[in-house]
């Protein structure tokens, strides 16, 4: 009875599938585990095999070590990432794991190990294609008209980020109320384009991903843009959501279920975007300039 | 726009994260790379004074950001166990829901092996 008050969108679908997580973040994510005994039994999680968690510094990057091992992706390749940051967390992740590995809390693995093998095997234009493709769709221009007070808070939330991103970006977005959504001119689908060719193949892969998570890909610039933060986004995001929670109440193992794994996510993928985008000269500087 | 907070808080709250996360290998969290990185890393951009740094606004950003990736992965597990990490319950558990038994059978079904 509960399960069709849940609108069965990507999360709801994972409620059902849970907990098979897989190891890299493609959209069509493999098919169900195949049959146990039962219908639905948590299918077996591997245990932690190791005990200690290393950084090592190698030619390509920086790889993680698992006690004497080295770290490989679903795709068989070293797992070598460019940034210190990036390694350090996602050993942090990897050390996390208690006495069974659950590889849906390891989400910048997910994102790296997605980056290394490209399993969707995309090229930039098509990354670059796929997340300006969100702007037809995108949350902050789909409006409502009532009830009225969802219309007023869409107009005091979704506004001023929209206003942001035009200036920002010298571009026109717009809103929408008609199901057909708003009408994009072509010159802001450009601008947009070039400046998110600006990011590397890496970064481009996670900005894909926050997209896809968020719904929306003014949210996804405000995020990169550090003009919002996490939180903000995800709020953003799923205010119809929030409003109808304020007004209805709250389903602790839907609503906030969905709410933090939607944060997580999101971090996951603005942390991603901006270690793959930093560069250590800036760094040196200011180490220079302190020391 | 960013209500980033003090980073004052951020730090501290990446601290606790730190300390649940290693709770359970009883490893001091001061030992891991991690706690070691952020360190180096809230001390090298502390000493420049200027409010408007931008360095330090995205340092501040990242910390924050990692701050909720891990808050939020603590809270989604504990979720998960909670309510959906039971799995589907046996048979027997179900009749006994409704007050059923199953019935005992001490020279098997017949058909079974």
């Amino acid at each position: 009875m509960w399960r069709s008050c849940l609108r069965l969108r990507d999360a709801g679908r994972r409620l059902l599938n849970r907990p098979r997580g897989s190891f890299t973040a493609s959209e069509g994510s493999g098919p169900s585990p195949s049959t146990p005994a039962r219908a639905y039994a948590p299918p077996a999680e591997r245990k932690r095999f190791y005990q200690n968690v290393s950084i090592a510094q190698g030619e390509g990057g920086f790889e993680i070590n698992l006690d004497h091992r080295k770290l490989r992706t679903p795709g068989a390749k070293i797992f070598t990432v460019p940034s210190e940051a990036l390694a350090v967390a996602v050993a942090t992740e990897w050390d996390s794991q208690q006495d069974t590995i659950r590889p849906y809390t390891m989400h910048l693995t997910t994102l790296c190990n997605t980056a290394l093998d490209n399993p969707t095997q995309r090229d930039k234009d098509q990354l670059i294609r796929a997340a300006v493709k969100f702007l037809d769709t995108d949350t902050i221009c789909y409006r409502v008209e009532e009830p009225e007070a969802l219309a007023e808070l869409q107009r005091r939330e979704w506004d001023p980020v929209a206003e942001w991103a035009e200036r920002r970006y010298s571009v026109e977005i717009g809103s929408s109320t008609s199901i057909l959504g708003p009408s994009i001119p072509a010159r802001t689908r450009e601008v947009l384009a070039s400046h998110l060719a600006s990011y590397s193949m890496w970064a481009l892969q996670g900005i894909e991903f926050v997209v896809t998570q968020l719904k929306s890909i003014v949210l996804t610039l405000g995020l990169l843009d550090r003009h919002l933060t996490v939180e903000q986004a995800v709020l953003l995001s799923r205010l119809e959501e929030e409003y109808q929670i304020q007004k209805w109440g709250s389903i602790e193992w839907a609503h906030d279920y969905e709410r933090q794994e939607l944060r997580a996510r999101t971090a996951a993928g603005t942390l991603f975007v901006h270690l793959c985008s930093e560069s250590t000269t800036v760094k040196h500087k200011l180490l220079q300039a302190s020391g | 726009m960013a209500a980033l907070g003090s980073p004052a808080r951020t730090w501290l709250g990446l601290l606790r994260e730190l300390r649940y996360l290693n709770a359970a290998t009883g490893r001091p969290y001061r030992d891991t790379a991690a706690y070691r990185y952020l360190v180096k890393a809230f001390r090298a951009h502390r000493v420049t004074s200027e409010k408007l740094c931008r360095a330090q606004h995205e340092l501040h950003f990242q910390a924050a950001t990692y701050l909720c990736l891990l808050r939020s992965i603590r809270a989604h597990v504990a979720l998960h166990q909670e309510f959906h990490g039971k799995g589907e319950r046996s048979v027997e558990e179900s009749a006994g829901l409704v007050g059923l038994k199953l019935p005992q059978q001490p020279g098997g079904k017949g058909w079974e092996p």
